[in-house]
């Protein structure tokens, strides 16, 4: 007999079963990088065929080359959705690229011209007496002018500002809060030669004075107004009304809540929104040129005379034919850009140091 | 110390809708009174109005009378700043301030009511800790942050802030809701040795909550969406949860709706 009696124990097929977490192999750790070359060379050979190779087009070209290969490799490899997650990811770091890059490109070019004039010298003197076509002289009047002006601007904008903020978020109510947050966000769009051409007609003209400091910071200070009202008042809509309420609860008058429960609590963003609107101000260069008048001579009395400031400074050096003025522009610039740094950094420290902690 | 609270004819308004109709209770002074119903009953925007905090919401008002020891809390001439010192107020989550430390915390009503004597502080933040059985857990960090304490520690920091300005009344908006249960026991407890001082009116949608540490419970109601809640009855605990004189009440504790 052929056939035995006995079940055959041939295994049963198992009905074709589709796993619920399909394995996907993923793209190799060195497949990228050796596609970027691929991308590089390909636009490499591709502008040469065309006959206009230079490095930036290589770049530029090599992106999308570079996005089209990875897309396609792990489309093939891990699959679609894998796939458009390796291409968004190349065109959101490019994107950062782009928007970075014209930043770093003007911080390197101001510290190569500048660095090597902004020397304790040029901070420590001024221009007076130095003729067009001198050497040296230094800054040291801008300096003065810049901090007392832009001091001032803040004298005036800081308080009003916290005060818009405080009446838009605790109090305002119905038609007027609409208006004040609508003038609000038509100021923030002012130009800032409209500033520097309404305190020139409405107070040089107006009361038929002469220019002076103190103008220069009214100017900035109507610039810095939006600025510091907006922040602040994102700040404060920040702080939960639990806060609010529980303090109210302790029979705590509503004034004194304010001041004591809800600035604190929002303190840090609130100083770094009043940093952050100096640094707004503190480069502005049209509201002064009508406002300040210029000097070369030291005054630290914004309310007497003409007074200089940096960025008339770069204005004025900048715009003159010799190579020492020249010089002068990019120091002035370079010296600029690290008082920003500085305050911004200022600001971080005292956000971070009085923001409420768990532990 | 604790008042007695009478509410006669209270309608309570969010612009021109009525959130709750036609309430008349008295709340006896050294009680706990729970207030019990569905969601949306208006129970909470009853007990805001017993301090006045429903004005900080805008567009809701109060037609009615609410005296406290006979004193008429919506009166010409009351300032709610004066009530809210009177009638004090522990919310649903805990919210202590978060840029001060516990000590800080539990002065601060009295700090920012203008007492500033140190040593007057310092008796007032150990005693308000220790009432609000807080005090051996803190006692040795009281410079640290509130906001680093665990959910049901911070409630009772907030208790223990609430009762430092010694208020006659305390009314507590279901305190125990975003708790655990050991910290709800806790809190519970605390419920029971504060009423001896005070007059604590609570509000709870755990109804084994309001069976056990209240002495008298009401219940509100709401006909349907877009009506206003209801007082339905008010009577003390112990018959509320057994023989109930209203059927919607009995319904509701037994947990056939709601």
């Amino acid at each position: 007999m052929s056939t035995t009696l006995l079940p055959t124990n041939e295994p049963t097929r198992e009905p074709e079963s589709r796993s619920l977490l399909p394995e996907t192999r993923p793209l190799p750790g060195w497949m990228p990088w050796a596609l970027a070359v691929a991308a590089v060379g390909l636009s490499v050979l591709l502008l040469l065929a065309l006959g206009s190779l230079n490095l930036p087009l290589a770049v530029v070209v090599s992106v999308p080359i570079f996005a089209a290969l990875v897309g396609l490799a792990s489309a093939r490899l891990e699959g679609t959705r894998r796939a458009k997650d390796r291409i968004v990811t190349v065109v959101v770091y490019t994107c950062f690229a782009l928007a970075i890059l014209p930043l770093l490109s003007v911080l390197i070019t101001t510290i190569q011209r500048g660095a090597s004039h902004l020397t304790p010298y040029f901070l420590t003197h001024s221009q007076r007496g130095i003729g067009p076509r001198d050497e040296g002289g230094g800054i040291y009047h801008g300096i003065i002018g810049t901090f007392e002006q832009v001091g001032i601007a803040a004298l005036i904008a800081v308080p009003i500002g916290l005060l818009v903020a405080v009446y838009l978020v605790e109090y305002g109510r119905g038609a007027l809060a609409r208006a004040v947050t609508f003038f609000v966000d038509v100021m923030t769009g002012v130009p800032s030669i409209v500033a520097g051409l309404f305190v020139y007609t409405a107070i040089l003209l107006g009361f038929g004075t002469t220019p002076k400091g103190v103008w220069g910071g009214l100017a900035l200070s109507i610039l810095m107004l939006p600025v510091v009202v907006r922040s602040t008042e994102e700040m404060l809509k920040l702080v939960p009304n639990d806060l609010r309420e529980a303090s109210l609860a302790l029979g705590v008058p509503k004034w004194k809540t304010i001041v004591s429960i809800v600035m604190p609590t929002a303190i840090g963003g609130i100083v770094t929104g009043v940093m952050l609107s100096v640094a707004r101000v503190i480069g502005e260069t049209a509201p002064l040129v009508l406002t300040v008048g210029a000097t070369d001579s030291i005054n630290f009395n914004a309310f007497d005379g003409p007074q200089a400031s940096l960025p008339l400074i770069i204005y004025d050096q900048a715009f003159r034919s010799s190579p020492y003025a020249q010089d002068r522009a990019w120091a002035t610039a370079l010296t600029l850009i690290l008082l920003v740094l500085i305050l911004n950094l200022v600001a971080r420290g005292i956000a971070r140091w009085k923001a409420p902690k768990a532990r | 110390m604790a008042k007695r609270i009478d509410v006669s004819g209270l309608n309570v308004y969010y612009g021109s809708f009525r959130a709750v109709e036609d309430v008349n209770m008295t709340i006896e002074p050294r009680s706990v009174t729970a207030f019990i119903g569905p969601s949306g009953c208006g129970k909470s925007t009853f007990l805001r109005t017993l301090n006045r905090m429903h004005e900080v919401i805008p567009g809701a008002r109060v037609e009615g009378k609410v005296t406290i020891d006979g004193e008429d809390l919506y009166g010409q001439n009351v300032d709610p700043v004066a009530v809210r010192r009177t009638v004090g107020m522990v919310f649903q989550r805990p919210n202590p301030f978060p840029t001060m430390s516990i000590y800080d915390n539990v002065a601060a009503g009295l700090r920012l009511n203008g007492v500033k004597k140190k040593s007057q502080l310092d008796g007032i933040v150990e005693t308000s800790l220790k009432g609000a059985n807080l005090w051996n857990e803190v006692k040795d960090r009281l410079d640290r942050p509130g906001a680093g304490l665990s959910g049901g520690q911070q409630q009772r920091l907030c208790i223990a802030r609430a009762i430092a300005v010694e208020p006659e009344v305390l009314l507590m908006d279901e305190p125990c809701s975003a708790l655990d249960p050991i910290s709800t026991l806790a809190i519970e407890d605390q419920i029971a040795a504060l009423k001896e001082q005070y007059t604590i009116v609570i509000v709870t949608h755990n109804m084994q909550q309001a069976a056990r540490v209240s002495d008298t419970t009401a219940f509100f109601n709401i006909a349907g969406s877009g009506k206003p809640g209801k007082l339905i009855e008010m009577a003390p605990t112990p018959k509320m949860f057994s023989t109930p004189s209203e059927k919607a009440t009995e319904d509701y504790i037994s947990g056939r709706f709601g």
